[in-house]
């Protein structure tokens, strides 16, 4: 999918081959969907089975951090669909600077992320490192799966920062490609990574 | 050694299963038929080579492929009825039912009656009265299967399944386990002794419990302290109110503190042991602590005994 | 060189063989290192890696297999140990389901066809298509890793809480397996959809589409849909093992049903993943043979996709007796009835395109029939697997072992066979000895129906799946299967011998050996690295063959397109 302006030999005008990579990656969207779809289940089901439990872990959960990484986050994706924008219209230099805020933005959701991890650590409500003041299994089981569902959410962050950021290098596509393939795709796998936290966090954080 | 062909039935049930399948297998046939029968014909008929009429041939043709799509669909859907009623009569066993836990455990089973009779891998019922097996697993899934009475239901942890039967033969019917459960799955089986009633007193007298499930379950509940917070005799009376009364507590409906009603079955008992806080019953703080690493499932099930012993409530 | 024409198969239309100069440029030919091999993005390439590697599996999983059915020939434990049977199960299991079935035609002729059939020099992503042989030999070698670390016991469904909790086989290195194996399923679907979308001829319209693409479609979208779920399920049951996170154990509030649901949410839909390609290849090989037009092409295409979708709503049917709600059983019930329905179509459109054909009657068209017998039993059984009260007697037992059987094995490796018999002239560029081809469906279809009619009645009777003990009244039938699997075998080996001989030996096959109509067959044998000197332009329907019978010859798709390719 990088080499975004050089035509392969399977298509037969490079308007077809941006057609394929973009649909390409909306499919490869929907198996993301759909692997977040299985946590999103399984907390379902822990709710449905343990509503009492469910609600009372949420409530305690830092909720303003994670609505700080919400607003974070969304911004961010702003600014990579304006990047978008940019790279179709030739601004090259202002594609550079909207990617350098979006990946700022991305790096400080990170950063956010692991801070509250620590916070879980000394409110000593982390199942595996510190259960002091877990109440049993239902809620060692929601600590659990909120480590998983947001740790893999950190996991598809960190890959799209690597996306993002091979734009700038070493493919330096926000300078030449005026049709946005690369960038476009980029940036919709941003605003997937976008939209799973935006149904996490209530789903996590915002239980009553 | 010999060959046969066909499982033994013990009950109505069996035959009724029997019946849908001879019939269903009949129709199945029917519908297979022309496959066969026609690429056979067709095969000899239009073998390269051959002379015979070709022409005229139909690329399609949808009121016919429309008929072969929805005639036997109508048809199977006629079983379908049959077959689902018949499933969803099976599923709430009759009120004159005798109850018998199973606890299945890698890699046996275990049953206690209601008179404390306890038996391991062999199951005593009396012939024509209908037996309500209450099961649950002590650690993975395993499924309890009568062939002779074409029945089966998996066993989990954590939960009580059910399934029920009126035995119409006496005898001795094999017994087995049907969802693999680990190194010994092929051997964990056992027989059901469906014996007449006579015999079957006989045999409860001679298993001799001294102690019903209940009395056992009495025993347990002094032994753990319940009384402490329950109050002794399970009044709610002489202790402090930190925790529900249970007499006259089983099978009513119970307020929860999250808003919701459930009724106090044994799921819900079984639960309120094992894990107290998943649904606590208002009015009351969480307080208890949870039993599931202290209690097996079998001693939950004479708790159980014991809480249904004290009177069940109004309406069920 | 005189054996191989000695046998002349009269489906082939007599052309001039063409000089072998065109061998010289096929895509065998460009090239004899390993690395032209191991790093090539040509889609004949890569099947031809995933033909060999799947078929490494299906002899690892065979010899499970042998091992199985030879241990069941007495009623006690003797050639292995309860722990040493279960994981021969499991292993036979895990390899055939993960490491043949589900690749097996889609990655193979679908990657070798699929660009073909539709005028295309290659699939839309050819290094993703080589990065999914790549993670498939991955997760092949994970497998084997799994062997040495001492097997796996959980059987290929690695239910919970038993694979979670209690196992004491390498159940973390095998779910690793299977995961691994998952990402080359949805990178091969992702090629597959948007190949069909972007990558047809001129003139290629959906309506002329060949019916095998119509199939690989329909499982290119249960790839991407499906196999997702699978992923995360294995991923919980891993968290579970390694850090005992509760989500399957009710003593710390979890579930162990949610595995079930989840697992099977896969699993029901992969069974379509196995079963759709190979209905995709009799669509190609019956009209071949009949050397006519398909009958209701478009109730056959729509049937593929109507499976694929229906397919998505009937997984509850695994769980008639798990303790799912009964109404929801019931619901399951009617839907898995309705998902018979499609199938039910395509085997009566099959029996109808014979009607009034021109039909010889050769290797591959054997293997096709196989296929329609055997899928019709297997797929009669699950419809009476679906009724409720049929389910719950003989669910779990060797009933619905030989169903899915009838169906996987009966049906699709037949389809596997056919497809590897109709189109090695124009993946190897010759002919085989026909006759042994013959004798060689004849074997697999006889020796498969005494291997598995038994295991209906065993089921019926009450003998549990998975059971390595058993009473002896079973043991009759059990003696009878183990001799069918023996001939079986024999069957699935023959091919082997005669194709690769064939490899060295056979006749040049020329560029349409059978005079069938698909673009394919106007390409060399082998073709050449992008498929095609010009693009087509299809002007006709699929299987357009002509009413006269077989005297004339049959005409090209393709108007003979203009000297630029655009």
């Amino acid at each position: 999918m990088a080499e975004v302006s050089r035509l392969q030999p399977q298509f037969p005008t490079l308007e077809r081959q941006r057609e394929a990579d973009h649909f390409g990656m909306l499919i490869f969207l929907a198996t993301e969907v759909l692997i977040f779809g299985g946590l999103f289940a399984a907390l379902f089901v822990l709710r449905a089975e343990h509503s009492t439990e469910y609600t009372k872990a949420s409530k305690e959960m830092h909720y303003w951090l994670g609505g700080i990484n919400t607003a974070v986050l969304l911004t961010s994706s702003a600014l990579v669909a304006l990047m978008v924008e940019a790279v179709k219209a030739g601004s090259a230099r202002l594609a550079k600077y909207l990617l350098f805020g979006a990946l700022a933005l991305g790096l400080t959701f990170l950063a956010i992320k692991f801070m509250e991890y620590g916070l879980e650590y000394r409110d000593g409500v982390v199942p595996q490192l510190s259960a002091a003041k877990l109440r049993g299994g239902p809620h060692a089981l929601f600590m659990d799966l909120y480590f998983a569902a947001t740790g893999l959410h950190a996991l598809h962050v960190l890959g799209g920062l690597t996306l993002l950021a091979s734009l700038i290098w070493p493919f330096g596509t926000a300078r030449r490609d005026t049709s946005a393939v690369f960038a476009g795709n980029a940036a919709l796998y941003w605003h997937l990574v976008d939209v799973i936290w935006v149904f996490l966090y209530p789903t996590l954080y915002l239980a009553r | 050694m010999s060959l046969h062909f066909w499982p033994t039935q013990a009950s109505l049930h069996a035959e009724h299963v029997d019946w849908l399948i001879g019939s269903f297998g009949i129709l199945v046939a029917l519908l297979a038929a022309p496959v066969f029968i026609l690429s056979a014909v067709y095969l000899v008929r239009y073998r390269h080579g051959r002379k015979a009429d070709r022409s005229q041939r139909e690329a399609g043709n949808v009121w016919l492929e429309t008929a072969w799509a929805a005639i036997p669909f109508l048809l199977v859907m006629g079983f379908y009825v049959w077959s689902t009623k018949m499933f969803l009569d099976q599923q709430s066993p009759p009120d004159d039912a005798l109850t018998i836990d199973v606890i299945a455990k890698q890699w046996m089973w275990k049953f206690q009656h209601a008179g404390g009779q306890r038996e391991i891998n062999e199951l005593h019922v009396p012939v024509g009265r209908p037996i309500r097996l209450t099961m649950t697993s002590q650690d993975v899934i395993h499924s309890l299967y009568l062939p002779a009475l074409r029945i089966k239901q998996d066993v989990l942890p954590g939960r009580y399944t059910q399934e029920w039967f009126a035995a119409t033969d006496t005898g001795t019917f094999p017994l087995r386990c049907a969802e693999f459960c680990g190194t010994d799955h092929s051997v964990m089986g056992g027989r059901l002794v469906v014996q007449t009633p006579a015999d079957f007193a006989g045999w409860q007298a001679q298993a001799g419990a001294d102690r019903s499930l209940a009395q056992l379950g009495h025993t347990l509940f002094d032994r753990l302290g319940c009384a402490g917070c329950h109050g002794g005799n399970a009044q709610g009376q002489d202790a402090q109110v930190r925790a529900p009364p249970l007499a006259g507590l089983y099978g009513k409906p119970v307020p929860l503190a999250d808003g919701s009603i459930v009724r106090a079955g044994d799921q819900y008992i079984h639960d309120s042991i094992m894990l107290p806080n998943k649904q606590v019953a208002a009015g009351y703080e969480p307080l208890m602590p949870p039993f599931g690493s202290v209690l097996d499932e079998e001693q939950v099930a004479q708790l159980e005994a014991y809480i249904r012993s004290l009177g069940a409530g109004g309406d069920r | 060189m005189s054996e191989a024409t000695s046998h002349v198969n009269p489906r082939m239309s007599q052309e001039p063989i063409p000089d072998t100069a065109v061998e010289r440029v096929s895509y065998l030919a460009e090239g004899h290192s390993l690395r032209s091999w191991l790093l090539t993005t040509d889609h004949k390439r890569i099947a031809i890696l995933f033909l060999i590697s799947i078929t490494f599996f299906f002899f690892c999983g065979g010899i499970a297999a042998a091992l199985i059915r030879l241990d069941l020939l007495t009623p006690a434990p003797d050639l292995l140990s309860n722990d040493g049977y279960n994981r021969a199960f499991s292993l036979h299991g895990i390899i055939m389901v993960w490491f043949f079935l589900i690749p097996s035609i889609p990655t193979t002729f679908g990657n070798f066809l699929l660009p073909m059939m539709i005028g295309a020099k290659d699939l839309a992503f050819p290094r993703l298509n080589l990065a999914s042989w790549y993670i498939f030999a991955l997760g092949g070698l994970a497998t084997l890793a799994t062997v040495v670390l001492g097997g796996v016991d959980t059987g290929w469904t690695f239910y919970t809480p038993f694979s979670s909790t209690y196992s004491n086989g390498a159940v973390f290195m095998a779910v690793t397996a299977v995961f691994i194996s998952g990402f080359s399923s949805i990178l091969t679907g992702i090629n597959f959809i948007v190949t069909v979308h972007k990558l047809r001829c001129p003139g290629m319209t959906w309506g002329r589409l060949p019916l095998f693409v119509w199939a690989h479609y329909a499982t290119a979208v249960i790839f991407v849909l499906a196999t997702p779920v699978l992923t995360i399920a294995l991923l919980l049951v891993a968290l579970e093992r390694v850090f005992g996170i509760g989500i399957f154990d009710p003593r710390l509030g979890g579930d162990p049903l949610l595995f079930q649901h989840l697992f099977w949410f896969y699993s029901h839909p992969a069974v379509y993943i196995m079963v759709l390609p190979a209905m995709g290849v009799v669509s190609e090989l019956i009209t071949n043979a009949a050397h006519k037009q398909i009958f209701g092409y478009w109730f056959v295409a729509g049937s593929a996709i109507a499976i694929a979708v229906i397919g998505f709503m009937v997984w509850g049917h695994h769980m008639f007796v798990s303790g799912q709600s009964p109404y929801a059983s019931a619901i399951f019930s009617f839907l898995s009835i309705l998902v018979a329905v499609p199938s039910a179509i395509k085997v009566y459109n099959w029996t109808a395109t014979l009607h009034k054909g021109d039909i010889v009657i050769d290797g591959p068209l054997l293997y096709a029939l196989g296929f329609i017998g055997l899928f019709t039993i297997g797929g009669l059984t699950g419809l009476m697997l679906a009724m409720l009260s049929i389910d719950v007697h003989v669910t779990d037992t060797y009933f619905v072992v030989a169903h899915f059987h009838f169906i996987m094995v009966g049906g699709s490796v037949s389809a596997f066979f056919g497809a590897l018999h109709f189109w090695w002239p124009k993946v190897t560029g010759r002919l085989y000895n026909d006759l042994w081809a013959r004798l060689a469906a004849l074997l697999i279809f006889a020796g498969f129906v005494m291997t598995f009619t038994p295991q209906f009645l065993l089921g019926y009777e009450g003998m549990p799946r998975r059971y390595h003990v058993y009473p002896e009244a079973f043991q009759p039938l059990n003696v009878m299967s183990s001799v069918g699997a023996s001939i079986l075998a024999l069957g699935y080996l023959l091919p082997f011998t005669y194709l690769l001989w064939s490899l060295r030996y056979g006749k040049p096959a020329g560029p349409n050996p059978w005079g069938a109509t698909g673009l394919e067959w106007t390409t060399p044998s082998p073709p050449p690295k992008h498929n095609f000197e010009t693009v087509p332009i299809v002007d006709k329907q699929a299987y357009c063959y002509p009413v006269g019978g077989r005297g004339e010859q049959s005409e090209p798709r393709t108007q003979n397109a203009k000297q630029d390719d655009g």
